[in-house]
């Protein structure tokens, strides 16, 4: 019988799409196991997931008071072992906060709450949520958020461009890269970022809301898939 | 030990854009403010620290502010206005 793998999704006061993200996790074949931030415990599972939402009402930075979080040290360690980690919206405010990605997000330029579905061009797929894809590959996934304008500092910036660890960028249908195209304002236009190993992503746009046919576009289905495959085949020590 | 009262002011870095501080600049022609420029938006947070003496509590303070108070990715800080209590 085929192993389910198991992915912890991560609640912390104010979050909000912690309950999509599991059943989009168990929806796609996975199992969805609860974790809760003031815990030290991981429950054993094979990948973490840190969900969209206002964690701790954004007070301070967005991210930045559950980047400090008691289960973030467990969640530190596990990345740290080369385990898949994946930070949605929320979830990667909290990962640059951490400093496990590089750069930061920063109120969106236009001021405005962005709420719509994207095109996502795939740059690499050496990361936990892009092994299925191929670089130029669309996908169509929902923003919305306040706070999603990557920035870096200058030595981040060239790191992130110079090393490939860029992971996703907002594009037109056709894979043009243009400012129309981009929700935030969001340096080189960058919607998702990676480590070094590529077992830790981040991203603004939220595939967990995409997987429902019934609902919307379903771009978010590879990008699951792909992280219930990587927790499978298992670096976890 | 004592209780010294600082004010931390964390400012988005120079060059970052500020499209709060930019909504604040467009608003305020239209009440008649019509030389205004450079508006930027930051946090003040204020804080008590009880320390032997000044130096370590400031020194408290300057790690607070480099580890959470600010990101040193997209923000300076500054840490003023020590008073003794």
């Amino acid at each position: 019988m085929t192993r389910v793998p198991r992915i912890g999704v991560v609640t912390f006061p104010g979050s909000l799409d912690d309950a999509d993200a599991r059943r989009a996790i168990d929806a796609m074949g996975g199992q969805a196991v609860a974790l809760w931030h003031a815990d030290h415990d991981l429950r054993d599972v094979d990948a973490v997931v840190l969900p969209g939402g206002f964690s701790y009402g954004d007070y301070l930075r967005a991210g930045a008071i559950a980047a400090r979080a008691p289960i973030m040290s467990e969640v530190r360690d596990f990345a740290g072992r080369g385990a898949p980690v994946l930070g949605i919206c929320n979830g990667f405010q909290v990962l640059c906060e951490a400093g496990l990605l590089a750069g930061a997000l920063v109120r969106n330029a236009s001021l405005r709450f962005v709420c719509a579905d994207v095109w996502l061009r795939v740059e690499t797929a050496q990361t936990c949520v892009t092994r299925d894809l191929t670089p130029g590959e669309l996908v169509q996934i929902p923003v919305k958020h306040g706070e999603g304008r990557w920035v870096a500092t200058p030595e981040q910036l060239d790191r992130v461009e110079g090393e490939g660890l860029v992971v996703f960028r907002y594009s037109g249908r056709d894979g043009v890269l243009s400012e129309a195209a981009n929700p935030n304002g969001a340096t080189n236009h960058i919607a998702g970022v990676r480590n070094d190993r590529g077992n830790v992503v981040g991203l603004m746009p939220h595939p967990e809301h995409a997987v429902d046919p019934d609902v919307g576009p379903t771009g978010g289905q590879p990008l699951l898939a792909s992280l219930l495959e990587t927790a499978l085949a298992g670096v976890r020590a | 030990m004592t209780a010294y009262t600082f004010d931390v002011l964390v400012s988005l870095k120079a060059g970052l854009l500020d499209p709060q501080g930019k909504a604040v600049e467009g608003s305020l022609p239209a009440m008649g403010f019509d030389h205004v420029a450079n508006v930027r938006v930051g946090k003040h947070i204020k804080l008590t620290v009880e320390a032997a003496d000044e130096a370590a509590a400031t020194a408290q303070v300057r790690e607070m502010a480099t580890k959470v108070l600010s990101n040193p990715v997209i923000e300076d800080y500054e840490v003023l206005a020590v008073s003794a209590t």
